[in-house]
């Protein structure tokens, strides 16, 4: 096991920027550890991968990858991320971004990414609060819960990032959790590997903003709540629609095929230069 | 008479002080209760022969800062060793 460790000394900048600013048990961490592992086991190299990402406490994470990273604006993320595949076809652009940026400010790049089928892998970590700013309500937090901008409740339904991204159009969308990290690997090294706007949700927990505000105890205490309430997808088409109400799904939702931007985009530039005759 | 196998050799569980954050994930969530928390909340080996070597307080752990190690069995014989030290078979004829 002392394997997976090796691998986290190689690619993270851990002589300088470690301990990370996380708070104590946040599932950043582990995310990340996944994403490593996830990254490894498909062997990219350092020079062929750039990490994109916004603002907010996931904003963070490519300051401690050794990759070509890009810090951009909030909500940003996939427009830079597309940007840089366009420019540059044959690097792998993963664009890590966190619900506020993915769906709130950026839900717009968001959905037309995946409409346009770009290859570019996004990674949502979902953990239903804003939680670097304060804990202000973000349009994943579920109805009734209390963060610091609804005191007495939320009144909103929630996103669903999973679901959206599939009727948008991404070709392979995947949900996990940070307690489910081994699941997690598998699931971030199919979407790599995967052509076209691949999407993986990762549910996590931010226990300093929504678990204290919702008397959800402590990270270990959120960390048992996804235990309870994920079932992966095959055990779900054995079970009745009220069992599943306040569960969520976690595996593969969604894989098939899609005609991808930058191939299509690739035939228009021959179409207009007269090489191929439409 | 069989000889009664010799136990196996627990791995070895480092944790790296400097990077923990006390969080609990490793010690609530380890499958045989090899980790345990002290007054500060900080992670301990309290019993290492329960050691399964299952990896999963080193895969959650946030901060990278826990690792578990299989310590190195004894390198395989080769072919020839072996050979000798079996003992030369007789010869039965029939």
């Amino acid at each position: 096991m002392v394997e997976v460790t090796k691998l986290i000394h190689k690619y993270l900048r851990h002589d300088k920027k470690f301990p990370h600013v996380w708070c104590p048990g946040c599932g950043i961490g582990i995310m990340l550890g996944a994403l490593v592992r996830a990254i490894d086991r498909v062997g990219y190299s350092k020079d062929e991968i750039v990490m994109v990402s916004g603002i907010g406490c996931t904003g963070r994470l490519p300051v401690y990858v050794d990759f070509n990273t890009l810090h951009t604006t909030h909500g940003r993320a996939l427009a830079f991320g597309t940007g840089v595949k366009l420019a540059n076809p044959n690097l792998k652009v993963i664009v890590v971004m966190g619900d506020g940026d993915a769906v709130a400010i950026g839900g717009n790049h968001f959905i037309h990414a995946a409409r346009r089928n770009i290859d570019i892998t996004a990674i949502i970590l979902n953990n239903s609060v804003y939680g670097m700013t304060g804990g202000q309500f973000s349009p994943t937090t579920p109805y009734g819960m209390k963060t610091t901008t609804t005191v007495y409740s939320n009144v909103e339904q929630a996103f669903k990032i999973s679901e959206l991204a599939v009727t948008a159009g991404a070709v392979f969308v995947a949900r996990g959790t940070v307690y489910h990290a081994k699941l997690l690997d598998g699931l971030m090294e199919k979407a790599f590997l995967k052509v076209g706007f691949s999407v993986v949700e990762v549910i996590s927990h931010c226990h300093t903003q929504f678990g204290r505000l919702n008397r959800m105890g402590s990270a270990v205490e959120m960390m048992q709540w996804q235990r309870e309430h994920a079932v992966t997808v095959e055990k779900a088409r054995q079970m009745k629609e009220k069992e599943l109400q306040d569960k969520f799904k976690i595996g593969v939702l969604v894989d098939r095929e899609l005609p991808v931007y930058q191939d299509e985009y690739e035939k228009v530039r021959k179409w207009s230069q007269g090489v191929v005759k439409k | 008479m069989k000889e009664p196998k010799k136990p196996k050799e627990p791995p070895n569980i480092d944790i790296y002080r400097a990077w923990c954050k006390g969080c609990g994930i490793c010690a609530a969530f380890c499958p045989t209760g090899v980790l345990a928390r002290d007054e500060a909340g900080y992670p301990y080996v309290q019993d290492i022969d329960k050691c399964i070597n299952c990896g999963w307080c080193e895969i959650r752990c946030p901060d990278f800062a826990i690792t578990v190690e299989q310590k190195k069995r004894r390198e395989r014989r080769t072919k020839e060793e072996r050979e000798k030290e079996r003992p030369a078979r007789e010869v039965t004829s029939g």
